[in-house]
């Protein structure tokens, strides 16, 4: 039997893996010490435990464990490796090279810096969501000390060229940080194969606890290194001072595990339900995937559903939880700064649908979604005036539309 | 964001849904709001000799607050002279409805709506056009 409201937004958070929670809950109760208390057992029993967790994080994205630095999430490992690289390298340049598409904590640090003096270069990307390597080039100058590009886009799912992306950086002496925030735990990633300097993770976003998260960052060839933003004690190698969050550690570390051993045919599992769901949905009339299709996380569907607005659409999708690219609920009425970066029109951004499939999705779940998407969309045209003009054969660019 | 139990009864069972022709001379039709605003009503009025509004119809390509300003606009305008439903104002939706402030926008386009399918018959019908304030948003 079907458990409602069935939950497809796994982009935005997933739900923690029982057998995380397990690896925590000692941590909360019998083995509470401080992990830096050096002199005594609560103390080791707790560092023992986040030096283990140090060493899962590390072993899935192919890393050692002395270049983890753990943090309150993935918001405060991009700041930190944003601001700390800026900060530290300031004097070698002032350039920093992102995406339009990044997730607003790369974007928002960006800017901070541009009070201060930094030079930002915010590239946009081609209609398929990816960057054009050679306007990445164009743009790298003598000036350039760093490339902030994320690893996939957590609303489109597509994944960048970051093996490209981190040749050109270093080519022209930058470093290169990525967000892998929605890559990480989901797809292969390997900071050496990859050429990755920084790298930020998140827990909530493969099967871990909220509210902790990490950053890459490398010793060798180059060491790089970051001004903390967090001054304190001294904990993680001077980078981020703050008692340790043990209990969120080693569940971030266990969801590390989980991740490297099931990977593989998670991805495989998720990708077939994602296409069955994708293909289903796009024999509706006038329904578009948006983001480039071969590069992309295997468990996400962006599609836009035209002439029907995503949040009366979600509304009528009742039974199940997604997000829109819709912004209506916001002051600023403005779709989503993402879909619009691929070209997308206003009023097929504010059409568009997330589909985010996760570890816990079945297949009767898709079976669901699928039919429940599609009556609900063939209600709504049923309703809309767009529908009906488009029916008709009106030109809707030929309307003089009142703007407000 | 939760809605009342008005908006999700209105748009669960939008009331008066649909499509009056527009060439005839006793119907009006106002077209407010853009797609690119992620809005946009049409409502039509059927009025008769005694310039009393006897159908109502609309069609809202918007959020459920949307789709319910209008049915709901659509419910009050039948049986109103059309003097009196240029009278409905935007905050009576919103009172009606419990919209929150995010969606008083809503009910300003329902307000457009309704005002400019009164204009559309006033003119086909010789009338002089109402000045429409300027819609605030």
């Amino acid at each position: 039997m079907l458990k409602t409201p069935i939950y497809l937004d796994n982009n935005a958070t997933t739900p923690m893996d029982p057998r995380v929670l397990e690896a925590m809950l000692p941590y909360f109760t019998e083995k509470f010490g401080n992990a830096a208390s050096r002199n005594h057992p609560f103390g080791w029993v707790a560092e023992e435990g986040v030096d283990y967790a140090r060493e899962q994080v590390a072993k899935l994205i192919g890393a050692s464990e002395k270049e983890i630095i753990f943090t309150s999430g993935a918001t405060e490992s991009d700041n930190l490796a944003i601001k700390g690289v800026y900060e530290m390298y300031k004097d070698k340049g002032n350039h920093i090279i992102t995406l339009t598409t990044e997730h607003k904590a790369v974007l928002d640090a960006c800017k901070h810096l541009e009070k201060l003096g930094a030079n930002i270069t915010y590239l946009d990307v081609e209609s398929d969501g990816l960057v054009d390597l050679n306007k990445l080039e164009a743009a790298m100058t003598d000036q350039t000390i760093l490339v902030a590009i994320m690893y996939a886009n957590n609303e489109i799912g597509v994944i960048q060229p970051i093996k490209e992306i981190s040749a050109i950086a270093h080519k022209h002496g930058a470093l290169f940080f990525t967000d892998a925030v929605q890559a990480v735990g989901k797809i292969p990633v390997n900071v050496i194969e990859d050429g990755i300097d920084l790298l930020a993770l998140s827990g909530h976003k493969m099967y871990g606890p909220k509210g902790v998260g990490a950053l890459y960052v490398r010793r060798k060839n180059p060491r790089v290194k970051v001004t903390s933003q967090m001054d304190g004690g001294g904990h993680e190698r001077g980078m981020r001072s703050g008692t340790l969050n043990v209990p969120g550690i080693v569940g971030l570390g266990k969801a590390c595990e989980l991740c490297l051993n099931e990977m593989a045919e998670e991805a495989k599992r998720l990708s077939t339900l994602r296409n069955k769901l994708e293909k289903s949905l796009t024999e509706l009339e006038e329904s578009y995937v948006n983001g480039n299709q071969s590069h992309r996380l295997p468990h996400v569907a962006n599609i836009s559903f035209k002439y029907v607005e995503g949040e009366g659409l979600m509304m009528a999708m009742k039974d199940m939880a997604v997000s829109s690219g819709s912004a209506c609920t916001s002051a600023s009425l403005e779709p989503s700064y993402v879909l619009k970066s691929l070209g997308l029109s206003d009023d097929l951004a504010h059409s568009s649908i997330r589909f985010g499939l996760g570890r816990f999705t079945t297949e009767e779940e898709i079976d669901f979604a699928i039919e429940k998407t599609k009556q609900a969309v063939t209600h709504l045209r049923e309703l809309s005036p767009l529908w009906e003009m488009f029916k008709e054969g009106i030109d809707l660019d030929s309307i003089e539309w009142a703007e407000h | 964001m939760a809605y009342s139990d008005k908006v999700i009864d209105h748009y669960s069972n939008p009331r008066n849904v649909g499509t009056l022709d527009k060439s005839k001379q006793n119907v009006g039709t106002g077209l407010v709001g853009a797609p690119e605003c992620g809005d946009v009503m049409r409502l039509q009025i059927e009025v008769d000799e005694n310039n009393v509004i006897t159908d109502a119809k609309f069609k809202t390509f918007g959020c459920g607050s949307a789709i319910a300003s209008s049915s709901l606009a659509t419910e009050w305008l039948k049986g109103k002279s059309i003097d009196d439903a240029l009278a409905i104002d935007n905050m009576d939706i919103v009172e009606e409805l419990a919209l929150p402030p995010v969606k008083i926008h809503c009910s300003v386009l329902a307000e457009d709506a309704i005002k400019s399918a009164i204009n559309d018959y006033r003119v086909k019908n010789g009338m002089p056009a109402i000045e429409l304030e300027k819609s605030h948003h």
